[in-house]
Formats: structure tokens, sequence, C-alpha cells
């Protein structure tokens, strides 16, 4: 994997698991999967095994693992588990929207 | 046969918590702490995790799933609680885990591995014993998968066991299970229940073990209290009837009534006086707190109807000072209104001060106004309770009971006298339009008491008891007692003249005697006198006549040729 150009990273993901355990192989190639096809040269994956630096935990108040956690863009959004609902990641990453949005705001009536 | 095997335990250094459970929580086993909000779970899990730390060397993890580090460590800076000084001792963990559904997306298939690190993390960092999980049921709001949760959480606690810690998890109340998710289902070695009520606006806290596997333990509800020093929970336990008694006497403050008894009060026995309004309670009180006083011991007043000011002022009518013993912080005043606070809380108070202050004498005066604040079979439990811990304690307790109504004396109101030693009765007796107070003892467990009616005085010396005469209409008091006394003086009086005149007889008689015989005396002496002079007269002239008889036979001799002849 060519490392991104650092400026125009616009996708800094991380990636939480514990030890090579099937789920978080599972995650990993689920996640790649998809930020290839859609933020291809904009994302950086940042993989922590909490195994090796279990303080690392605390900072992105990590209960469950695997857990991808949305650094950038902002605001930081965290999703659990395999990855393995390609539908429910877009949503997580804000790739896409959860379902026809509603009026927002509604103008008040004059 | 009896196994000598004692089930270890883990002491939470709770007051009284470690009584109930006969030693603490099961030893590297969780123990599940439940109850409704703001019943002090949260307390009770911190607590078990500081005391652990500073009372038996125990470094503690303490997870919070709803407050903040800062939070919880300043909550409990009120209850002399240094969290960030135990942190920086290396004594404890305090971990926040923060779980928001609003943030998080699920995607399939995970595990709490991440919960499992940080925890392990923390407890390896200090080398804990302990730890808190508070609450953990918040995961279940926080995450989607029950199923995953459920499986985890069963893992979880086996791990915890597996590491050897004891754990504390709290839980939340359910509507028709013990928490709301069921976490009795995995944690089930020991599980608390807290309860916090409220009762005709009086709330009273209550702890109670539902489960405690492998060891017998209190299965009451025991009511506790959150005070400056943490819970506090209350040692009722059952003392049962095997008290040591003591059979040393303690005076009651007032000889007659030491009298009355054959010489005072049982050390550590109970003591009622009851009677209607007006009728001393009060000072008979006083006065047998101010003895104890002043034989050095220590000694709490507990009234529910005056303020110390109020008493020490009305006392002093008597002539009776408490501000003395006061001083000398021998004698404790605790004045609460009954509806203050609820019956538990009273005796939880009450409790607290007997096992700080460590008073020899107790008084409640007048038990009868706990009435207010529960119903009689409550204050009857509690007065049971009360009275089981002081006799176990050795310490002597009077009580007073206002009895309201007449024809109704011989009952007190709360239905205490069977757990009475003393009762003496209070009475108004009304005569000759007077009212005067009289006592009488009405039982008086292992002692020959009198079973007089005594007036009863009060002074400006203090209590005095007069005994009460028996008219053809009762009994005497106030003014036809006086009455009666003075007649009874009059006839002393004739009594004391009667001996003086005799007396004075018998004096007169002995100074005739003295003069007679005096005289008789002189009489005697004179004779005597003459007689020996007379005999000695007679004796002189005798001699003489021999002396001349003496010469003239010698004369003679000397004229004759030979001696001796004349005479053989």
């Amino acid at each position: 994997m060519a490392d991104p150009d650092p400026i125009a990273v616009k996708w800094d993901l991380r990636l939480y698991v514990a030890g090579q355990t099937p789920k978080s192989v599972r995650a990993f190639a689920n996640l790649k999967r998809l930020c290839e096809d859609h933020l291809s040269g904009q994302y950086r994956i940042e993989v922590v095994d909490l195994m090796e630096n279990p303080m690392l935990a605390d900072g992105d108040q990590i209960i469950a693992i695997p857990t991808l956690v949305r650094k950038l863009p902002e605001p930081i959004r965290k999703i659990i588990g395999d990855l393995s609902n390609t539908e429910r990641v877009m949503v997580g990453l804000d790739l896409r929207p959860a379902a026809a949005p509603g009026p927002r705001n509604p103008e008040p009536i004059p | 046969m009896v196994s000598d095997y004692r089930f270890p335990k883990c002491p939470t250094g709770i007051k009284g918590l470690d009584e109930i459970t006969l030693g603490g929580l099961p030893l590297g086993r969780p123990t599940l702490v439940c109850g409704a909000a703001g019943c002090g779970k949260t307390l009770l899990a911190m607590e078990f995790i500081v005391r652990g730390a500073v009372e038996f060397n125990e470094p503690g993890v303490y997870m919070s799933f709803e407050e903040r580090s800062e939070e919880l460590a300043q909550n409990v800076r009120s209850l002399g609680f240094d969290l960030d000084d135990l942190v920086a001792r290396g004594q404890l963990v305090l971990s926040y885990v923060r779980v928001e559904r609003g943030e998080i997306e699920e995607t399939g298939d995970y595990d709490l591995e991440g919960l499992f690190i940080r925890l392990g993390a923390a407890i390896d960092a200090v080398g804990a014993r302990r730890v808190a999980l508070d609450t953990i049921e918040s995961l279940f709001s926080g995450l989607g998968s029950e199923a995953i949760l459920r499986a985890e959480l069963r893992r979880l606690f086996q791990w915890l066991k597996a590491k050897g810690v004891t754990a504390v998890v709290t839980g939340e109340r359910g509507d028709a299970s013990l928490t709301r998710q069921g976490l009795e289902e995995y944690v089930s070695d020991c599980v608390i229940l807290l309860d916090h009520r409220a009762k005709e606006q009086v709330s009273t806290r209550r702890l109670r073990i539902i489960k405690y596997r492998g060891s017998s333990h209190g299965t009451n509800e025991y009511p506790f209290i959150i005070d400056e020093q943490g819970i506090d929970v209350l040692p009722i336990t059952s003392l049962g009837l095997n008290q040591e008694v003591s059979s040393e006497l303690i005076s009651t403050g007032v000889p007659e009534l030491d009298e009355m008894l054959g010489g005072g009060l049982y050390r550590g026995s109970s003591v009622l006086f009851s009677g209607t309004a007006g009728t001393g309670k009060t000072t008979v009180s006083a006065t047998f707190l101010e003895a104890a006083c002043r034989r050095g011991e220590r000694a709490l007043y507990c009234s529910f109807e005056e303020s110390q000011s109020q008493t020490v002022r009305n006392m002093r009518s008597i002539g009776l000072d408490l501000q003395p013993a006061i001083d000398r912080q021998l004698l404790m005043f605790h004045a609460t209104r009954p509806t203050q606070q609820g019956l538990e809380l009273h005796l939880a108070n009450i409790f607290r001060l007997i096992r700080t202050f460590q008073p020899r004498s107790v008084v409640l005066d007048p038990v009868t106004s706990l009435l207010g604040s529960g119903n009689d079979m409550e204050v009857r439990a509690m007065l049971v309770r009360l009275l089981d811990t002081m006799k176990g304690l050795g310490i002597t307790c009077l009580f007073t009971a206002l009895n309201t109504g007449a024809g109704y004396v011989e009952q007190s109101d709360v239905g205490i006298s069977s757990l009475i030693d003393t009762w003496f009765l209070m009475r108004d007796i009304e005569l000759d339009g007077e009212r005067n107070r009289a006592i009488h003892v009405l039982k008086s467990r292992g002692m020959a008491h009198s079973n007089q009616i005594r007036e009863f005085l009060l002074t400006s010396q203090g209590i005095r008891l007069r005994p009460a005469y028996l008219g053809p209409n009762g009994v005497l008091t106030g003014s036809a007692r006086l009455l009666q006394e003075g007649r009874d003086e009059a006839q002393a009086e004739l009594r004391r003249q009667d001996i003086d005149r005799r007396q004075r007889e018998l004096e007169r008689e002995q100074q005739l005697f003295a003069a007679r015989m005096a005289a008789l005396k002189a009489t005697f002496q004179a004779r005597a006198e003459e007689l020996q002079r007379g005999l000695g007269e007679l004796r002189a002239s005798e001699s003489l006549r021999r002396s001349n008889q003496q010469d003239l036979a010698e004369s003679r001799r000397a004229g004759a040729p030979a001696e001796g002849g004349a005479h053989g």
C-alpha cells in the first residue's frame, strides 16, 4: 500500500484490534476493501493492537473489539464489529445517508 | 460432624456490613449490589475499594460506567475519601468507561475484549485485589446486541473469578427482577439489595443480603445510614437472650428510690418510668444520668421533647446542675424531634452514638414520642433491638413513657413492659383539691422491692420521696399528708415530753440517793474516826500498864537469890 499524500488525507481511520483474531483479520480486510472502493487515495488506516498497547484503549473509550474510529473528518465516529455489514459501515462513516432525510428545520409559516 | 472450614471472606471495612455477612464478601468472587437509583450502590462499591486500599492494604480498581473519575473523586471527598491521593500512591485506579449509543454503529460480530484489556491493564497496574464495576448494565443501553453482551458478561465474571479479585458489581433495580438486565444470573455468589423507602414522608435506607452462597448471613433488612464517614449498617445482630448479667447495683440518683428497690438498679438492666404528663419523668431521667456522671461514667440522654438548653435550665430549678457533666464531656445530649426522621434512622443515630460515645447509661425520654414516627409494632421492634444491643453492652437504660388517659396507667402505650426489668409507675393523686405526685414500683425483676406507694416531691434540692399515708380515702398526699404529719408530730412531741419528765424524775432520784449516800458516809466517817480515836487511847494505856508491870518484876528479881525457880 503506497502511503497517501498526507495533505490529501481526508479520512483518518484507526482500527482497534486485540491480537490476530479471525474477527480482527476480517474487519481489516473489510475495511481495506471498502476504503479502496470509495476513498481511494484519501484515507489512512492505523491498526492499534491493544494486546501490545493496552493503555491506548482508554483514549478512545474502546470497549468492543474490533472498533473502527473515524478520527477525520470530524466528528469522531465509532463503528464496532467486524465491518461485515458494508451498508452499516457506510452509514457509520457518513459515506451514505442513513435514510431519506426528512425536512430539516422547516421554515416557519409566515 | 462439624467442619472447621471457614468460607474465605474479604472484609469490606464498611461499618456493620462485615458483621452481617459474618466476615465480609466472598473472597475472590463477584458480589452483586443492586437497588434503585440513589440508594447508595455507588458509595458502597466505592467504600469497599477505598477501605480495601486504606485499611487492608489491598489495591483496587474502580471502573465507572456512569461518572467521570473527577466527578467521582469530588463526590466522595465529602466522605473523607481522597481518591487522588490513593491514585498517586498506586493504591487505586479510577477508570471511566463511557458508552454512548449515538456514537456507535454496529456492523457485525464483536466482543468486549477492549473492556477486558482495560480492566486487566488497570488490575495489573496496581496489583489490584478488589474491583468495582459501577454500573456495568450501562453497557446494555450503549450496545445493541444483547446476545453478545450476555455472553461477554458471563465471560467477564468468569474471568474476574479466574483473576482471583473480589469484585463488587452494581446493578439497577428492575421491575420484576433484582436488576434490569438480570445480572443476578451471572453473579450468583452474593447478592446484596439496597433499598430506599419513604414512609409517611420519612425515608429510610435498608440493606438486605438476598443470597450468600456457601455462608450463613443475617437475613433481616438492616437499616443503614450514609453519613460523613460513609455507609453505616446497623449492627443489629441476633444477640438473643444470652447476655451476661451483672449483679452490680448502681444508684438511680435518688437514695429513696434505691431504697425502694433494695439498694439500686442492676447494671445493664432496663428501667421504665411511666406516667401521665408532668409526673416528673424527665427529672428522674436527668437525676439518674447526673448520678452516673458523678460516678465518672459517660451517659447519653436521648430527648425527643426538649432541647439540651431547656432541660439544663429546667433541672436547675430543682437544684440539679447538668452543665458540669456536659462540660466534662460525660453527659451527651441527643435531642431530636421524633418526626424529624424515620424510626430506623433514630435507631441508627442512637446506635452510632452508643458506639462512638460508649456510654454506660442511656435515657430515652420519652419513648412514646416515637409513636409519631412509626406504628406500635415498629416502635416495639426498635426498642427490642435497642434493648438487646444495650444489654449486650452492659448499658443501663432508662425509658420514660407518657401515658395518656386515666385507667390506662398500668399499661404502657408502647407495650414494652415485658422488655423492662424494673418498672416505676408515676401517677397523680387528686385529693382535697390537690394534685400530687406518687410513685411506686410495679415490678422489678430479681429484687426485693418495696410495695409502698410513696409521694414524689420535687424540691429545690432535687427529688425527695415521702412515705405516703394511707387514710380512709386512700393514699394521703400533699396537705392531707402534711396534716397527718402534723398530728404525728404532736403525738411525738407528747411522747418526747413524757420521756423528758421521766428522765428528769430519774435524775432527781439519783441526786437524792447520792445526797443521802454522802450524808450517811459523813456520819459513818465521823463515827469511825471517833472509834479509832478511842481504840488508840485504850491501846496506849494498855501498853503503859504492861511496861509498868515489867519494871516492877525486874525490881523484884534483883532482890531474890536465884532466878527462874518461881515461874518454872
